[in-house]
């Protein structure tokens, strides 16, 4: 794709939102919703940065949940996928109880950790962790298990060990998968953390858009969704440049299956 | 050329047995579905042998190279590669596969490299000289194949023609004992193809290995090989086995000379006789 051609895909997406922004502004001016229903997006703003003091905290709690749960959700994720996928026996052994844990909403999980740990930060990083992994897990796992044997079979004709075939053939070919993994799984990270922070938490934004739906504060519950959709796009953003720099031989062929 | 070579040269080697398939079966799949695609084939390889082979389309080709390289084991039957039996111990040889698989991540010189990377006594010193040395000996290669200044493009900016002269590079760059070809200029044009054959011809006169081609063009097997066999319809075996003994260096002129044109017709005759006789089976 050219530059400008993918300008003009980001500025696209750019005017959609903005397109919705303002559809639901004059909505709300229109039939004359209550801000207590549905504030407008300006008040929203607005709340945003009068109240950025108060949040800015709040935020960075969510973000450093957030990220240690990931990297610990990435570094178990890899290490079982690849523990899963080298083998097509494992891999088809493995998958059912993959999907099976994969498949437990985890908001029934928040309990179980705030039992063992006490509420808190830990609980927080660990659904989010617990909520980021599958998808890594069943995308590494399946990049490895779909390795063309074709292309094993050029190192293997060379005498390659297993670990060299690994190395040479499987991980790399398995890394689009990997990436397209990490895009989804920062974002459910996200939703792990959140979900934790409003059951059992007393700082993140999860606990600030608890407490602002239960004093009525919908402009600021709604400020809280904003500020989760900011950082959401800034760190899928910042995966898909990196996917791009590392994955950009895949780029060019498939689309690729996400968990 | 080094000194190891020239000796290799000098000394007359006795006919050692490189390769050798003893009653080999091999067998897809099972139950009602399984067919055999070997049946009790046997052949065998002197060291420093062009072998050339040919025979109907399916009649397991591509499933001897793949015995050899150890990448398939026999259902009965054994195989041996310079003595030892493959399967306990995959032998290092140089091997272009039917479809020119190079990995979409690397580039064409790196896809060329990685025998580079695995084989001994080249892998000690891979992570020194990739940037030096071996990326030299890389690009000559690539060069003499007609590739020079391709190297730093990835395997999807190339036409198969090209990328199955990568190919050739691959199977030829750590200078294996034995090479085995599988169907390597299969999508190449004529004139290109021509090129070629001198190419590998040169190469072999100068380093002598094993050479093992699977090739559906006759007049390429008559003009590379010093020993021909036709294999029979599936199950392959071997029903004719012949020597060639044109000078060399062999020209293209070579293939309009009377004993070239008798050569290749009679190969067609034999193939033609092997596809009817499987035309009858079925
Ligand atoms: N992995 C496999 N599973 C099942 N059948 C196979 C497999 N590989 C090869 N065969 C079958 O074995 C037979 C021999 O195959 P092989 O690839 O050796 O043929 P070939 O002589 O190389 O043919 P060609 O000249 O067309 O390349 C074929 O009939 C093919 O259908
Ligand atoms: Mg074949």
């Amino acid at each position: 794709m050219t530059v400008t051609a993918r300008l003009r895909e980001h500025l696209n997406s750019a005017l959609l939102i903005a397109g919705i922004f303002v559809a639901w502004e004059l909505a709300c001016l229109l039939f004359h919703v209550s801000p207590i229903v549905l504030p407008r997006p300006s008040q929203v703003v607005s709340t945003l940065v009068v109240d950025m003091p108060a949040l800015w905290p709040n935020i960075l709690q969510t973000l450093f949940t957030t990220l240690v749960g990931f990297v610990g959700g990435m570094t178990i994720g890899v290490l079982l996928g690849v523990l899963v996928g080298v083998s097509r026996t494992a891999y088809n052994t493995a998958y059912p109880l993959l999907v099976g844990f994969s498949s437990i909403p985890k908001v029934a999980v928040v309990p179980i950790f705030v039992l063992w740990f006490g509420s808190g930060t830990i609980p927080a990083v660990l659904t989010a962790m617990t909520t980021c992994l599958f998808p890594i897990v069943v995308n590494v796992a399946t990049g490895l298990a779909t390795t063309e044997p074709e292309m094993e079979d050029v190192l293997k004709a060379l005498g390659a060990t297993r670990w060299q075939v690994l190395w040479n053939v499987g991980l790399p070919r398995a890394m689009p998968y990997f990436f397209a993994s990490l895009k989804i799984a920062v974002t459910l990270a996200f939703v792990g953390t959140v979900l934790s922070e409003t059951v059992a938490s007393n700082s993140g934004i999860g606990t600030v858009m608890m407490m602002a739906s239960a004093n009525f504060d919908v402009p600021l519950a709604f400020a809280g969704l904003f500020a989760l959709a900011i950082l959401g796009i800034i760190l899928y953003a910042v995966f898909a440049v990196i996917e791009h720099r590392i994955c950009g031989w895949a780029s060019r062929k498939t689309e690729l299956a996400t968990g | 050329m080094s000194l190891a070579v020239a000796v290799e040269f000098l000394t007359p080697m006795p006919a050692r047995r490189i390769v050798q398939l003893e009653d080999v079966k091999v067998r897809f799949g099972a139950g009602p579905t399984s067919f055999l695609a070997l049946d009790r084939t046997s052949l065998t390889v002197h060291a420093g042998d062009f072998v050339a082979m040919v025979g109907p389309s399916g009649c397991g080709k591509s499933t001897i190279l793949k015995l050899v390289t150890g990448l398939l084991r026999p259902t009965e039957g054994e195989v041996f590669v310079a003595g030892r039996q493959v399967g306990a111990e995959r032998v290092g040889v140089g091997m272009a596969f039917q479809n020119p698989t190079m990995l979409p991540w690397l580039t064409i010189r790196q896809n060329v490299m990685l025998p580079l990377k695995i084989v001994e006594p080249y892998r000690s010193a891979f992570r020194a000289e990739k940037n030096g040395a071996f990326r030299d000996r890389a690009e000559a290669l690539l060069a003499k194949v007609g590739l020079s200044g391709f190297g730093d493009r990835r395997p999807w900016e190339l036409s198969g023609g090209m990328l199955q002269r990568a190919n050739l590079c691959r199977a030829l760059i750590h200078e294996p004992k034995l090479l085995m070809l599988d169907e390597p200029f299969g999508a190449l044009d004529q004139f290109t193809r021509e090129e070629l054959w001198s190419i590998l011809q040169a190469l072999w006169m100068e380093a002598r290995p094993t050479v093992f081609l699977v090739t559906h063009d006759l007049r390429e097997a008559a003009f590379l090989a010093t020993r021909i066999l036709v294999m029979s319809a599936r199950p392959g075996r071997v029903v004719e086995d012949r020597d060639v003994g044109f000078v060399r260096p062999r020209t293209i002129d070579t293939t309009y000379e009377e004993g070239f044109t008798a050569l290749t017709h009679g190969l067609r005759s034999s193939i033609m006789a092997a596809r009817q006789s499987e035309a009858k089976a079925s």
